[in-house]
Formats: structure tokens, C-alpha cells, sequence
């Protein structure tokens, strides 16, 4: 990618137990792992480097303990990390004073909660402007933008309501109302939808989905769901025991996994649901049908009509120009791996 | 295969037999003591007040001004404390004021705002011409703020009260208490949130601030009462400082594990909101902590009813110092009716604080001023109705004696029936229990040799916390031996010994009980509740009906009054075991009893002890107290006589006495309790 990443990590380490910068630094900032364990340290980011570009959203998956939680806290530096360096914007986010945080906080990161984290006191529309009241915005400019963000999100007519009045998903809504309040560079989710029910998560994640088409913000989402990383992500990080052990688009994950545990990962992933067209399809064939798809289709969304269709369907680009062709057989291969 | 399970059974039983050693051992030494103490030297059985006759005071260093001369021997602890207090009292910082200027100073804090309360509610602005509230309006405001809190029910119960202090005559004493209480608890609830904020910002504040929380809620009430003589001096304002010192303690401690229970995300994401600490603190700690804060209100407020009772033996004016006369001259109608007005004042303050705890913030409605602000509306009415009514009739202000009633008469009737009812069933505990049970226990405990005592506790100590335990309980009782009252100590200590035993037989069997069905734990809920709110001092009145003044009187008024934490924690704590193991035990086969014996009581047990811990703690709080009526050569009596004698370093020393013990017990039964729930799985406190 030839922009400019608009957050960046380098070597990031957090470490815990006794005096954890000075062990750090004793080890030449590279502790190994039987270092750590014999110091009796817990390492919960381990030599983490990435790179999040303008409009994208990374999704950082791992099992619980894998240390995503804290690496997004480091990130907005609600933990600080014991070694490596953050640049947000161009900025090393690491050198900035108490004031500059605060100033950043208030006008360029925004954060969602697993648990809300809603303020009981306050109704629906303080909750939302309470980021711009602690800015000393007064009322009657906050509430005109707090009711803006609560009409985004589908929350017209609650403004009066407090938290607890809410259903799980709704008081969601005012915690991804409340982090969008500032207008966020960057906007970081930490397990937004995982105390959620099945349903209400996938119509979340509809949601999410609608609000980024729109705003079209910088994510790092934090997640323990496969499914749910393969919905959003545009990439995805993989994190295990505080490392990350792979980092990269779905299908990358999932065609060329770099370790053991990213395969067990991704063994189960129906492919059709990551797979575009072009990536299977065959080459030009002169007597190509009339049925015509799309070249970045994912294929589970094309499948039932090209097993319905007697001839080889004909692969276009978004011009229209013809780009290759696609069978049943190919169809096939990918919906029924073990039988092929 | 066999081999490996037959060693690891013999394994088990080894370390069975490892653990059980040390505990007989101590057993066998401590029977040994106790049968043959006659044959060790004196100083075996009571720790002679040489010991500490010939530590050096540290008044010498104080400037060459003699502190005033004790002419008791033996105290000399007692003399360290007044050595101090003497430094507190006349050492003169940069040669202007000393301690005491200082805290008299401090003291008019509290006195302008009690003046204008008093003023307000009940004597007027004489200069100004205009009287206290009239009742009437009193009353309506009264049941207003029941109405606007909670319902009707509060309404008619806030109203109801008020209008008994006025019916009943009490007007003036209710009022005086009243603004006593509407004073003193804002302010301590003022200084125990800015205490708890500070421990929550500085960790070594908190380590420093939490054991002296502590030690301040193991002191009895007397204990604040006799260094406040000195410092403040005696009268009404004294008893306000005294009730604000003793209301503090729980609202700073909830305020501290309010703060800190804070959940971590919501932190967060005030941190990313942009708050500076000072609007983290404001905006989001302290209102995310507001329902912890709320219960420490209801808890201070109980606290001064409570103290403004005793407070009136250092001339707290009001309802108290009527309820103490009353029950001096035994007149018992007129005090049984004070008492209620206590009681009316103290079920009425705390429905009105737990409902202020649980109103939810409501909705505004917008429209009219009606609409709006309905409570404020009517409250503006009955003001002005009120107004209009009391010029134009005098008796709507205070209502003339002539008007009011009492029913002391019927009260002293009743009475008379149900004592002289009574006397022949009770005269079977009034005679054989003092020769056959009271007496020989006391003797026991009197001749228990100290040694044993200390190792009872240190031994334990170490059991359950290891040597740093075991020291800090043998500084706790160190402490008393040194103290030159081991006899008195340990009449007090029979006196809670037994009590906590009747205690348990009572309580024990009514908390199963009423955890056996829904209905009689609402029932029982409700009656613990109410009677918990009940000032101690209360207790005496039925108590003394029947029984007159004496050890008995004093051990039963200890009995209901403590026997009620074990009430409440028996059935709370069967009640709360986890459902399916109460299902799994009937599925495989269990009997109702053997439910119970076999699976509710093991699990609830560590919160029984804890309630048994409550009960040792509220019963040293009430010997206290009731040693006014006691007559007993115990702790009580002396701390009477300290403070008729004016000899705070005494009284203080006396206090700690009783403070170590409740300290210790507390430690070692919660020690014991967490370690058994942690590994019994459950939720631990702390």
C-alpha cells in the first residue's frame, strides 16, 4: 500500500510482575520466553508489529488470555505498554504528555465495551454527549450532535431513557454512539458484540457494517469469534499467548496458514464464504453461457445459481469485459472440500 | 495399584493425625494450666500491675508541666494516655493555641448550623419574632417527602411519626434529636466521602486510614464519649461531636470499596472520553459509585440515631437524655413512650434513606408547573395553608400541653400486669441461674489463667494466619494483660461469653427456620430489619420491665439485641446456597433433614460464623452499654467511673481494652470464614 498507515506498532511488549521496565531493559528489550517465565513475569504482548491503514478495519482474533484486550488498551494507551512504540497520525503516541492524551482522546480515538460500560446516572442522550461535555461544549450544541449520532445508530425517541430501561443490543448502540460523539480518527472495539445473543449479534454486525459504508472510519476491532472477524475484517491478526502469528486477509489465513494453530483456526471455514470468483475460476472459454457473474462475487452468494445453470457461467470485471469462466466442478470443490 | 492407594489413604490419615498434634498438645497444656493454676505463683492466674508500674512515662519530656497526680495505683497505662491527652491539652504549638484551642475551634463548625437547626424546627429566631416550624407543616412536609421518595405507605408512616412527637408531647425532645441527627449526619457523611476519596487517590492513606476504620468501629460508644469531655467539654455540641466521630467510619469505608468497585470498563471509558482525573473522579467515579455511597448514607444516619441516644450522657439534649431519666426513676410508661418515639424516628429515617438509595432517576415530564414538579407544588401549598392556619391558631405552632396525651398510665398498668404475670414463671431464671450457671462460669472465667487466654487466641492466630497473625492477635490481648484490668476484663468477657451462647441457641434455630420457607423469610426479613434499626439503648426497656437491674438484665438485653446478625446471617446464608446442589442432593436421594444437616448447613456455614462474628461484636458494643445496669465488677463500671471521674486516659484505655478483643475474634472468625469459603468455592468478601 503506497498511503500512509494511520496507526502503527512496533515491537510492542507488555509485561507484568515486579518492576517490568527494568527486567525488560536487561534483556536488551527481546526477552525469550523461559526469560519471562524464570522472572516470573506474565507476558500479555509479545513483540506485537502492525500496521492499520485509513479506512480499514483489522480485526485482532484470539481465544481468551491471548492478550487482545490488552493489546487495544495499549494501543490507546489505557495500559502502557512496557516496551516498543505506537505512532498514531504520524505522532509517537508513547511520547505524549497526560494533556496531549486527554486532547487525542477527546477529538481523534473513539472506544466501544464489551459491557457498555454506560454511565447508569445519565440517560441515552448524556451518555452519548458525555464525551463532548467533559470538552466543555455546552448543552445545547452537544445534545444537537448527541441526537445526530442516536439517529445514526437507531436510536430516535430513547434519548430520555436510561441504560437499564434498554435491551443488551440497544445499550450497545449508545456505546457505539457515545465513541463516534467525537467524530474518531480511529476507532477501536474491544469485543463489541461478544455479550450479545446470537441474533442480536449478527444484526449488529448488519449494523456496523451500515455505520462503516458511512463513516468509513480507521478500526481495530477486537474479537474472539472467527465468523464474526470473517464478516468485518479486511484483515485480520491472529493473536496467540500475546504474539501475533499471522496477519493478513481472510483467505490468506485460511489458503496459507502460517502455523499449526491458525490451521485448526480455519480448518472449519466454509470457504464459500471468503472466496471470490476470481480467485477459482477458470480461464476464457470461447463458448461461455448467458449467465453472466460478477469477477469479486464471494462465491457462496453465486453458487446456487451456477449449479442451477446447465453451461459454464461467464466471469466479467466491473466493466463488463470478460475475465474468465466458472463450472459446477468448480462450484463444487469449494462447497464439498472432503468428497473432491 | 492397591499399594499406591493404600499409602496415599495412609498419607491422608498421617497428615490428619499431623494436623490434629498441635491443637491437642495446647489442649492438654491449657487443662493442665487450668486444673493445677493453684499451684503456680499468683501472677499466673492475673497479671500483677507491677509489671507496669515501672514503665517510664513520657510526660517527663513535656516541657517540665506536671500532669495531674492519679491517686489510684496501678494504672499506668491508663497514665501514659493521660500523659497525652495533658500534652494535647496544654502544650502550646509556636507558643499560640494548643490541640484543644484547635478542636474547640473546630467545634463552633458544628454549633452555628446545629443552632439554626434547632431553631428552625423547633425554638425559633427569638430575635427575629418568628417561631420553629409549625407542626402542622412539619407533618405535611413530612409525609410529602414520604410520597415523593417512595408512596403512600412512607407517606403516611413519615407523617405519622411527626404527628406522634407533637400529639404525644415529645415535640421539643423529638425536634432537638431530629436536628441533632439532621445535622451532624450530612457532616459525617461530608468528612467520611472526602476521607474515602482521599484513600482511593493515595494508596498509603488508605493502608494507613483503613485499621483505623477499624479500631474506631470495634470501640464502644463510650470509648468517643470520654476524650470528647476533654476536648470539645460537655454539653449539647459535645454530643454532636461525638456522633459525627462515631457515624464516620462506614460511610469512608463504603466510600472506598464504592470507589474501588468501580468497574474497570466503565473507567475506561471515561478515560476515553477525554476526562481529566478531576472529571473522572466527579462525572464518572463517584456517580458510577452511587448506589455503594447511598447505602453508606442510610448506614450514618442509623449511626447518629444511635449515638444521639448515648450521647446524652455527655449532655446531648433531646429524646435521650428524657429516655436515660426515665429509666433511672423507673418510670417505665413515660419511658417506654420515648422509647417509641426513638424507635418511630429511627424505622421512619431509614425507610426514608433506603428509599432515596433506591429511587431510580426518573423521567421529567415536561408541561405545566404541576406536571413538572408535582412534590414541589403541594409542598408550597401546605406551607402556605400552614402559614395562614398557625397565625390564626396558636396551637397549629406547638401544641399546648393541655392538648397532648400520653399514655403512660395505661403503659404503667399494662406493665405492672405483665411483670407481676411474669414474675413467678421468670422468678426460676432469677433464682437458679445466678448460683447454679452465672456465678460459677464468672469464677471460671476470673481464675482462667491469662497465659491460657493469650494462647488460646495466639494459637489460633497461627493456625489460621501463620506467625504474623499469631502476633498481631498477641499484641491485641498483650495489650489487656499489660492493661492492669484482667479481672475486669474477664468479667466482661463472661459476661459476653455467655450471652453469645444464649445467643446461639435462640438464633440459630430461628434462622434455619426461616430459611425453610419463602413466607417466614420475608416475615423474618422484615423483623430484623425493623429491629436492627432500633437504637441498642432500647433494648434495655423490656428488659429491665422484667427483670429490674442486674446481671441477668444485662445479659438479656445483650442477648436480643446481638442475637439478631445471627438471625439474619443463618437464614441468608442457608438461603443462598446454590440451588442445584440443593436439587442434586433431593435427586440422589436425600431426606429433608439430611438435606439440610448434610449439604445447606456445611455450605452456609463460613456466613454463620460470620453472623456468629457480628453477634461477638454487637454484644460487646451492648455490655457496654448495658453495664449501666449491670452492676457488675466489669469493664462497664469502670469506664462509668472513669468518666464520672473525668480520667479520659482511663476511659481510653478501658475502650481499647474492648476494642482488642472485638478485633481479634473479628480477625480470626474472618479469617477462618474466607479461607473455608475460598475453598468451599464461594464467593469471598474483600
Amino acid at each position: 500500500m503506497t498511503t500512509e498507515a494511520k496507526l502503527s506498532c512496533e515491537q510492542l511488549w507488555k509485561l507484568y510482575g515486579a518492576d517490568p521496565e527494568k527486567f525488560f531493559a536487561s534483556h536488551g528489550d527481546r526477552p525469550t520466553q523461559a526469560d519471562i517465565a524464570s522472572g516470573g513475569y506474565i507476558c500479555a504482548v509479545r513483540d506485537v508489529s502492525f500496521d492499520v491503514y485509513p479506512g480499514e478495519i483489522v480485526v485482532v482474533m484470539g481465544l481468551s488470555g491471548s492478550g487482545k484486550s490488552t493489546l487495544v488498551r495499549c494501543l490507546s494507551r489505557l495500559i502502557e505498554p512496557t516496551g516498543g512504540e505506537i505512532s498514531f497520525e504520524g505522532q509517537n503516541l508513547l511520547e505524549a504528555s497526560r494533556k496531549e492524551m486527554i486532547d487525542i482522546r477527546r477529538h481523534k480515538m473513539g472506544m466501544v465495551f464489551q459491557h457498555f460500560a454506560l454511565l447508569p446516572h445519565r440517560t441515552v442522550i448524556d451518555n452519548v454527549a458525555f464525551p463532548l461535555e467533559v470538552q466543555g461544549i455546552n448543552r445545547a450544541k452537544r445534545h444537537e450532535r448527541a441526537r445526530e449520532i442516536i439517529e445514526l445508530v437507531g436510536l430516535s425517541g430513547r434519548e430520555r431513557y436510561y441504560p437499564r430501561e434498554l435491551s443488551g443490543g440497544q445499550q450497545q448502540r449508545v456505546g457505539i454512539a457515545r465513541s463516534l460523539a467525537v467524530e474518531p480518527d480511529i476507532w477501536f472495539l474491544d469485543e463489541p458484540f461478544s455479550a450479545l445473543d446470537p441474533l442480536i449479534r449478527r444484526e449488529m454486525q448488519d449494523e456496523f457494517l451500515r455505520l462503516q459504508s458511512l463513516l468509513k472510519k480507521t478500526i481495530v476491532f477486537i474479537t474472539h469469534d472467527f465468523d464474526e472477524a470473517i464478516r468485518l475484517a479486511d484483515r485480520i491478526a491472529i493473536m496467540y499467548e500475546g504474539a501475533i502469528v499471522q496477519f493478513g486477509p481472510v483467505e490468506e489465513l485460511v489458503l496459507n496458514p502460517a502455523t499449526d494453530y491458525v490451521r485448526d483456526f480455519t480448518k472449519e471455514i466454509p470457504k464459500e464464504k471468503f472466496l471470490t470468483v476470481g480467485r477459482v475460476m477458470g480461464p476464457v472459454v470461447a463458448d461461455c453461457g448467458t449467465l453472466s457473474i460478477g469477477e469479486s462475487d464471494l462465491i457462496g452468494d453465486v453458487a446456487a445459481k451456477v449449479i442451477d445453470y446447465e453451461g459454464v457461467a461467464c466471469v466479467r470485471d466491473e466493466h463488463g469485459q470478460a475475465v474468465g469462466s466458472l463450472t459446477r466442478g468448480h462450484v463444487a470443490k469449494i462447497l464439498f472440500p472432503e468428497e473432491s | 495399584m492397591n499399594k499406591v492407594v493404600a499409602r496415599r489413604d495412609f498419607g491422608e490419615l498421617s497428615s490428619a493425625i499431623k494436623w490434629a498434634t498441635w491443637p491437642s498438645i495446647c489442649l492438654a497444656a491449657a487443662v493442665v494450666l487450668i486444673v493445677y493454676r493453684d499451684m503456680f505463683p499468683d501472677w499466673f492466674v492475673v497479671p500483677p500491675n507491677l509489671w507496669t508500674e515501672q514503665l517510664p512515662l513520657p510526660y517527663v519530656a513535656f516541657e517540665n508541666r506536671m500532669p495531674v497526680a492519679m491517686d489510684w495505683s496501678g494504672t499506668n497505662l491508663a497514665d501514659w494516655f493521660n500523659a497525652i491527652i495533658h500534652f494535647l491539652r496544654k502544650h502550646e504549638f509556636f507558643d499560640l493555641f494548643t490541640f484543644r484551642d484547635i478542636t474547640r475551634a473546630l467545634t463552633q463548625l458544628v454549633v452555628w448550623p446545629l443552632d439554626f437547626a434547632e431553631d428552625l424546627l423547633v425554638s425559633g429566631f427569638r430575635d427575629l419574632g418568628i417561631p420553629g416550624i409549625p407542626w402542622i407543616i412539619s407533618v405535611g412536609l413530612a409525609a410529602v417527602l414520604g410520597w415523593y421518595l417512595k408512596g403512600w405507605r412512607l407517606s403516611l408512616l413519615s407523617g405519622a411519626c411527626i404527628a406522634y412527637f407533637a400529639v404525644f408531647g415529645l415535640w421539643q425532645l423529638a425536634m432537638t434529636t431530629l436536628s441533632l441527627i439532621l445535622v451532624t449526619a450530612p457532616m459525617a457523611i461530608a468528612i467520611g466521602i472526602g476521607l474515602g476519596i482521599l484513600a482511593s487517590k493515595w494508596r498509603w492513606f488508605e493502608r494507613v486510614l483503613w485499621p483505623v476504620l477499624n479500631l474506631m468501629q470495634s470501640l464502644p460508644h463510650f470509648g468517643y464519649l470520654i476524650p470528647i469531655v476533654v476536648f470539645v467539654g460537655l454539653g449539647h455540641k459535645a454530643g454532636a461531636v461525638a456522633t459525627i466521630l462515631f457515624a464516620i467510619p462506614p460511610m469512608a469505608k463504603l466510600t472506598i470499596v464504592g470507589l474501588r468497585g468501580v468497574s474497570s470498563e466503565v473507567l475506561d471509558a471515561g478515560v476515553m472520553a477525554g476526562c481529566t482525573p478531576r472529571q473522572m473522579l466527579w462525572r464518572v467515579r463517584i456517580p458510577a459509585a452511587q448506589k455503594t455511597l447511598m447505602v453508606g448514607v442510610n448506614q450514618v444516619i442509623m449511626q447518629c440515631l444511635a449515638m444521639v441516644v448515648i450521647a446524652s450522657f455527655v449532655g446531648a439534649r433531646g429524646l435521650g437524655i428524657d429516655l436515660l431519666f426515665r429509666l433511672q426513676t423507673l418510670q417505665l410508661g413515660r419511658a417506654l413512650e420515648s422509647g417509641i418515639a426513638i424507635v418511630l424516628m429511627a424505622v421512619t429515617l431509614d425507610r426514608l434513606s433506603q428509599a432515596l438509595t433506591e429511587k431510580e432517576p426518573e423521567h421529567k415530564t415536561a408541561g405545566s408547573l404541576w406536571n413538572a414538579h408535582p412534590f414541589l407544588f403541594v409542598a408550597a401549598t401546605i406551607i402556605i395553608v400552614g402559614t395562614a392556619i398557625a397565625l390564626l391558631v396558636p396551637e397549629a405552632i406547638v401544641l399546648p400541653r393541655d392538648f397532648t396525651i400520653t399514655l403512660a398510665p395505661i403503659w404503667d398498668t399494662i406493665i405492672k400486669s405483665v411483670v407481676f404475670g411474669l414474675y413467678d414463671p421468670l422468678s426460676f431464671i432469677r433464682e437458679y441461674a445466678p448460683p447454679y450457671l452465672l456465678i460459677p462460669i464468672r469464677e471460671f472465667f476470673k481464675e482462667l489463667p491469662w497465659i491460657v487466654f493469650l494462647g488460646v487466641f495466639m494459637f489460633t492466630g497461627w493456625r489460621l494466619g501463620g506467625w504474623r497473625m499469631a502476633i498481631l492477635v498477641g499484641v491485641f490481648i498483650g495489650f489487656v494483660v499489660l492493661s492492669s484490668w484482667w479481672t475486669e476484663f474477664m468479667v466482661t468477657t463472661y459476661l459476653v461469653f455467655v450471652a453469645v451462647v444464649v445467643c446461639v441457641l435462640w438464633a440459630f434455630p430461628v434462622g434455619i427456620w426461616a430459611a425453610a420457607k419463602d413466607g417466614r423469610t420475608r416475615v423474618v426479613a422484615f423483623l430484623c430489619d425493623t429491629f436492627q434499626t432500633f437504637p441498642s439503648f432500647i433494648y434495655l426497656i423490656p428488659v429491665i420491665m422484667l427483670f429490674q437491674v442486674g446481671t441477668i438484665s444485662q445479659i438479656l438485653a445483650i442477648v436480643i439485641y446481638a442475637g439478631i446478625p445471627m438471625v439474619r446471617y443463618t437464614y441468608l446464608g442457608l438461603r443462598s446456597v446454590p440451588n442445584e446442589i440443593v436439587e442434586a442432593a433431593i435427586t440422589s436421594g436425600c431426606t429433608p433433614r439430611q438435606v439440610l444437616w448434610k449439604v445447606r448447613l456445611p455450605l452456609a456455614f463460613p456466613n454463620i460464623m460470620l453472623g456468629l462474628n457480628q453477634t461477638i461484636m454487637f454484644s460487646l458494643f451492648m455490655v457496654m452499654i448495658a453495664g449501666f445496669i449491670g452492676g457488675n465488677y466489669d469493664l462497664a463500671r469502670e469506664i462509668f467511673k472513669a468518666k464520672a471521674n473525668n480520667d479520659a486516659g482511663l476511659g481510653i484505655l478501658l475502650a481499647l481494652c474492648v476494642a482488642f478483643l472485638g478485633l481479634s475474634t473479628d480477625l480470626l472468625i474472618q479469617t477462618w470464614a474466607n479461607r473455608r469459603k475460598a475453598r468451599l468455592g464461594l464467593a469471598t468478601d474483600n
